[in-house]
Formats: structure tokens, C-alpha cells, sequence
């Protein structure tokens, strides 16, 4: 079975929530929809305070290609237009919607018929995913359109359909499959459309048979579309790593994957297509888990855009007892909350809570040169040079040992024996280096 | 004896050739260096601190030899006494500049500003930084980790242990500004030492809205201008719900501290307060 050939590691799975059904979340009160994207420029918003909207309207513009559009989720008047917290306790532009009712706009199409004609061009496939705000739900939120459209001279072979769900805890992606499995199918041809390819692969990890059998069954309907079953090893989930398993073909350091034939979609995201373009639905609303080891009733909600994570976890049973921490997103990449009042965003796969003896990080103690996390390292990097690099402020030493290409997986904090916080300092290397190229380009 | 002689002879004459070569090449690859450097270098505090924008105490002697006036040429550390030394050996004229002092502009100690969820990452501003806002509602405010006491080399910046700010030492700083560049939230401001130490200065960063402001500090600015209004010198200016006093314009009358609703306004090395601030506001 193929997985790809750098470093790697396997955490223990923890998936509590497979199998339960995704739950329709109940509609808040009032929802805080962010402007702010995880890439690229916040969108302008384009209502005005006490307007009124339906779900499904365009509340924010795209700000530059780099960016998307923002659409209400819930239907009512427009509170305000501020800044709300994120995650990491920053101020972020958002748009407050007092909801009233649940009234969708006329043009979105709500039958559950399965819509399996398309007869759009290329380009107006394109056009539809840019105006329905699709981003990548795999969680760097990249613009869909953007992938979709690649650099002049740049043709993609090769559709690869990101479905491994390689974080721990997270179930999302694996329940949306079972459940809707014809409309990803759709979503994949789509696409395939768009980008002028004959082959579309899925990769899925091993440990969701149920998942890669229902999809092989479906698959034989549509024509180029193939199942390729991975073996489960962390982070096959990365964009250079899964097109790695797949195709075996390595991207280069700083360049882009379309660059060696592959372009990279979420098989969330490819349910947002089949949903942008045969049902006219912008992106308002996504499938998130809500887990943990002690967690009341671990379980797979659609959430809309917007809605307080305290109001998910709420109807998922409240925070158990002696959790320590709650984490946006799986274990490994995801960032701890300072706390439940941030909205949903379109990256938030899920809320993970950890149990505070799990939660609290071991004492720090020397590098012994053991080399675990050069092992492990799925970008080839050497984590122990670059910390003790961060840790000296040698910015042009890190450059060229490559920090750019480092993809914040946390393998190596994982595995360190010595608990030695290689994450926290790459990042920080990484972060000041990319301000030090960026100020170089500028020139 | 003859041996003797030989070898003396030998050595003698490669000795001199080696020294005629040695003169040769010196004095033809000779690099003049202007004495005066030696002399000003000689005068600096040596501290190498590179305050004044130079690679080390001989960068900043180089350079200011090298100019034409001694403007912009500022040693943070010696100070005027110093400058002017430096400028009788070179004959320019020393432009006194008035002594400057590093000011940490937060006071969200622990009982001013709640905290509300605890950090067990790396003890490092720059990281915590990296990662989020911090342990309190304040998104601008002080870290208490220690950045600044680790980058300063003169021991005059030390985060209190108590309430977690930290605090600068008057007479050993040297405002060579170490801090400030250390500091990720941007919190410590070089200003000028003011007579008998006597500085007024706004103690807080954030830029918030003051409701927000209001919610996570009792002690922070919230931009409402009545400072701005009450000044007589047009010292005040307030940008993104914040007030800046300009250390060149302010008279240290300290009207605005008076009318400071959420005392954000700090006054430090005065005597006892004139009037009480409840008088002020009969009155």
C-alpha cells in the first residue's frame, strides 16, 4: 500500500465520531460572520448596518485575487459591522447578524435530487466557484479559484482528491464521504472540467474502508475517477506529501504542485463545488467534529459560517469535566482556544478537547542528537539545526536551510523525546524569515 | 667559529631582507587611519552596545570622524558629557541632545487586567507572541515574559515578579534600545528623561475601541480625548482611539493626568499631586 517516502509519524487515532451522522447544528441567536481569510486580504463588506439579508447573499467582496467572497449564513438584519476575536485572541473584521427565521435565497436549490448533468464551460465553472466563496476546507483556506486557474504555461495531468483525513480525532471528511458520496463524485467531474483533466485520483487512508468501498462501488459510474487506498501515516494530508503517495512525483522546494502536473483539492472542497455550481449554494455552511477522549457525545454537526463554537459545543453536550484544553481543529495542527466565544470559520474542522493531564506540556530538557525528528520530518528538514537557529536569531542560516518549505505538521515536537518545542520555535524562524523575503521582494 | 659566523650571517641577511620586504610592503599597502579615531574611540564608554545605530564603540568613532558635523551622531550612553568630549578632540560642535529613558507604556499588572486562560508554551515573548494575543483580553498588552531583561547588557530592565510589568531602572539605563527592538507588542518607548526625572507619559498601547479596552484593563486608554482637550500645549494627539503625549511639546503641567478617567495617564518623580483629583473635579 503507497504512502509517501519522507519521514512521517502515526499518533494514535482516536476516531469517536466515525459513523455518527452528521447532525444539522441548530441556528444561533445572532452569528459573527469573519471577513478575514487564513490567506490573502480581508474581503470589504458590502452591507451596511440594519440591512436585511437572506442566507446565502453576498455580505463581503473579495479583495483582490487572493481572497473570497463572504456570504450570510443565516437569514435577519444586520446588527453591526466590528471586529470579533479569532482563535488567537486578535481582532478580526466580522459581520453580526441578529438571525430572524431561516429564509434562503430564491436562486439556491434545495431538493435532495442529486444533480449529475453539467453543461458549463470551463470558465463559467470557475466564475461559479470564485462567486460562491469557495476555499480550501483542508485548512489553509486557499482560495478554490485560484487553484483552479494556474499560472500561464502550467497544465495540470492530474486531479488528486485529498480525502485521507490524516489528523487524528477528526471525522468530518470520512462522514461527509459515507453520506454524500454521489455529490463528491459530481463535484470531482466538475472540477475535473475546470482544470481540462482526463484523471482524477482520491486517496483515502485504510482506516476508513467502509468509505473507500462505497466510493470504488459509486466510482464505477463516472468515467476517470479512481479510489487509491493509502496506509495511514501523518501527514498524508499535505498537499506535497499526498501528491507524493499518489503519483509519486516530489514538488520541488518553493514551487508550486501544478508545477509537476497535480492540483490538490479537499474532498470537502469538491462538496462545496457540486454544491456552488449544480445547486447554486455559496459556502455558508461546513461539517465540523466536535470530540475528545471524555467528550459527552462525540459527533459530526453542519454548522453555518459564524456560529460561536460555544453554541456547537453546547448542543454537543457541553466541555466535560477536567478538560484543559480545547483545540480548533485535530491535535496536531490545529491551535488551542483561549476560549468558546470565537465564531466558526470556513477553516474550522473541528473542537477537540483535551483532558488536562494530556493538555499540559512536559518539562523541556536537553537535544541528545538522536535525530528522531529529522526522521520524521516529511519536508526532509533538519528541526533540531532550525530551532537551535531560531533560538540565536540566525535568520540567513535558516534560509537556506530551507524554513520556508517547513509545513508546520509538528511531527518533530510529536515525536521528541526530550519534549523540545521545535514547533513553536520554527515557526517563529519562519514567520520573521518570510517577513525578511518579503521586505526583499518589495525592493 | 667559523659556524658561528656563517649563521649569523645568514640569519643577518634574511633578517634584513625580510625586514626591507616587510617596510616595502607596508608602506605601500599602508591604509592611512585617522588618528583622531584612536582618540575618540579612547572617549566612548566602550560599551558596545550599538545604541547609536553603529557596529560597536570604533563604528561610531569611524563615523563620527568621518562626518562633517556631529548632528545626527548621538552616543546614547555617554550622553552630552561625552559628545562633547568627542567634540573638542575633532573641533565640531556637539549638538546637546536632553537625556532619554526607556518607558514601558503598559500597566495591565494582574489586578488591573484579569487573566483569563494560561499559557504553558515557551517562556518567550517573541513565541507567545508568534502563537496569540496573550493570557488576557488585552491583545496589546505586556506578555511578562521577559524579553526586554534578557536584551538588555546594563541590567536596568526587570520584569516585576509580582505583577509581571516590567520596570526600568533610571540610572542604569542607558536608552541604548535594546528593549525596544526586543519588545514583539511594541510597548517600550524612548523618551526624554525630563527635568529632575520628571516625565508624563500614557501608560498604555492598545488601540482598541475603549469599549473593548474598558472590558479587558481597568487601566487602559480608551481614546475618549478629554486629555487632548484639557492640554494647553497641543502636546496630545490621539490616533486609533489612543493618546500619545509628545515629550517635545509637553510642559509637565499635568492637567491631563487629573482628568484621566481610567488612569492611564502616568506622572513619575513628582512630588505629592497639587490638588487632589476629586477637588479637580468640583472645581
Amino acid at each position: 500500500m503507497k504512502t509517501f517516502r519522507i519521514g512521517g509519524v502515526h499518533p494514535a487515532e482516536n476516531k469517536f465520531s466515525a459513523g455518527k451522522k452528521i447532525q444539522q447544528a441548530e441556528i444561533p441567536k445572532m452569528v459573527a460572520i469573519p471577513l478575514a481569510h487564513y490567506i490573502g486580504n480581508p474581503s470589504e463588506a458590502i452591507v451596511k448596518k440594519g440591512d436585511l439579508v437572506k442566507v446565502g447573499q453576498m455580505i463581503g467582496q473579495a479583495n483582490g485575487f487572493v481572497s473570497a467572497n463572504v456570504h450570510a449564513s443565516v437569514s435577519g438584519k444586520v446588527n453591526k459591522i466590528d471586529v470579533q476575536l479569532d482563535a488567537s485572541g486578535y481582532k478580526r473584521p466580522a459581520v453580526f447578524i441578529d438571525v430572524d427565521g431561516d429564509e434562503w435565497l430564491e436562486t439556491i436549490d434545495r431538493s435532495p435530487v442529486i444533480n449529475r448533468e453539467c453543461n458549463l464551460t470551463k470558465e463559467e465553472i470557475i466564475k461559479k466557484v470564485q462567486d460562491a466563496g469557495i476555499v480550501g476546507l483542508g485548512g489553509a483556506t486557499f482560495p478554490a479559484h485560484v487553484k483552479l486557474s494556474p499560472p500561464p504555461g502550467k497544465k495540470a495531468e492530474v486531479l488528486i482528491i485529498n480525502a485521507v483525513e490524516c489528523e487524528p480525532y477528526l471525522t468530518c471528511d470520512h462522514q461527509l464521504m459515507l453520506e454524500c458520496g454521489e455529490e463528491i463524485l459530481v463535484g470531482v467531474s466538475i472540477l475535473m472540467k475546470a482544470l481540462g483533466v482526463e484523471k482524477a485520483i482520491i486517496g483515502i487512508e485504510n482506516n476508513k474502508p467502509d468509505a473507500i468501498s462505497h466510493l470504488k462501488q459509486l466510482a464505477t459510474t463516472f468515467k476517470g475517477i479512481t479510489i487509491e487506498p493509502l496506509k495511514v501515516q501523518y501527514p498524508q494530508g499535505g498537499e506535497k506529501q499526498l501528491i507524493d503517495a499518489v503519483i509519486r512525483r516530489q514538488v520541488p522546494s518553493g514551487r508550486i504542485p501544478v508545477e509537476v502536473g497535480a492540483v490538490v483539492f479537499n474532498v470537502g472542497t469538491t462538496f462545496a463545488v457540486y454544491e456552488a455550481v449544480q445547486k447554486n449554494k455559496p459556502m455558508f455552511e461546513r461539517v465540523m467534529t466536535v470530540t475528545g477522549k471524555d467528550a459527552p457525545n462525540p459527533s459530526n454537526y453542519r454548522v453555518r459560517l459564524g456560529t460561536y463554537l460555544a453554541h456547537v459545543v453546547e448542543q454537543a453536550g457541553g466541555v466535560p469535566e477536567g478538560t484543559g484544553k480545547i483545540i480548533g481543529g485535530g491535535p496536531m495542527m490545529g491551535r488551542s482556544l483561549m476560549n468558546l466565544n470565537v465564531p466558526m470559520a470556513k477553516g474550522s474542522a473541528g473542537v477537540l478537547y483535551m483532558r488536562d493531564e494530556e493538555s499540559i506540556r512536559k518539562p523541556v530538557q536537553n537535544c541528545i542528537r538522536c535525530s528522531k525528528c529529522v526522521s520524521v520530518c516529511p519536508m526532509g528538514l533538519e528541526p533540531y539545526l532550525l530551532m537551535a537557529q531560531s533560538e540565536r536569531n540566525m535568520w540567513p542560516e535558516m534560509e537556506a536551510d530551507r524554513v520556508m518549505d517547513c509545513i508546520e505538521c509538528g511531527s518533530c515536537s510529536y515525536t521528541c523525546p526530550s519534549n523540545r518545542p521545535l514547533l513553536d520555535y520554527i515557526r517563529y524562524g519562519k514567520a520573521t524569515v518570510g517577513g525578511i523575503i518579503r521586505n526583499r521582494n518589495a525592493k | 667559529m667559523n659556524l658561528v659566523l656563517i649563521s649569523l650571517i645568514t640569519l643577518g641577511v634574511i633578517g634584513s631582507v625580510a625586514a626591507v620586504i616587510l617596510y616595502v610592503v607596508a608602506k605601500k599597502f599602508h591604509v592611512f587611519e585617522d588618528p583622531r579615531i584612536d582618540e575618540v574611540e579612547e572617549a566612548l564608554p566602550a560599551a558596545n552596545c550599538g545604541g547609536c545605530g553603529f557596529p560597536g564603540c570604533r563604528g561610531f568613532a569611524d563615523a563620527c570622524v568621518k562626518s562633517d558635523e556631529l548632528g545626527d551622531l548621538f552616543c546614547p550612553v555617554g550622553g552630552n558629557d561625552t559628545m562633547k568630549k568627542v567634540a573638542e578632540i575633532l573641533g565640531k560642535v556637539a549638538v546637546a541632545k536632553a537625556p532619554t529613558v526607556a518607558v514601558v507604556r503598559c500597566n495591565g499588572t494582574c489586578e488591573h487586567r484579569p487573566h483569563n486562560n494560561e499559557y504553558d508554551g515557551v517562556k518567550h515573548c517573541f513565541i507567545a507572541h508568534n502563537l496569540y494575543s496573550g493570557e488576557t483580553n488585552c491583545s496589546w498588552g505586556c506578555l511578562g515574559f521577559g524579553d526586554c531583561e534578557l536584551s538588555c547588557e546594563f541590567d536596568a530592565i526587570k520584569v516585576n515578579p509580582i505583577t509581571k510589568i516590567p520596570e526600568v531602572d533610571e540610572d542604569k539605563c542607558t536608552s541604548c534600545g535594546a528593549c525596544v527592538r526586543a519588545c514583539p507588542k511594541l510597548l517600550i518607548e524612548l523618551r526624554k528623561k525630563g527635568p529632575k526625572g520628571r516625565r508624563v507619559y500614557v501608560n498604555c498601547r492598545n488601540e482598541d475601541k475603549g469599549h473593548i479596552t474598558r472590558k479587558a484593563c481597568e487601566v487602559g486608554c480608551i481614546g475618549c480625548a478629554k486629555c487632548q482637550k484639557v492640554c494647553p500645549h497641543e502636546a496630545i494627539t490621539i490616533n486609533n482611539s489612543l493618546a500619545f503625549i509628545h515629550d517635545d511639546k509637553c510642559k509637565l503641567c499635568r492637567e491631563c493626568v487629573i482628568v484621566c478617567p481610567t488612569n492611564a495617564i502616568t506622572d513619575v518623580n513628582f512630588p505629592a499631586p497639587k490638588k487632589k483629583k476629586e477637588e479637580a473635579i468640583v472645581n
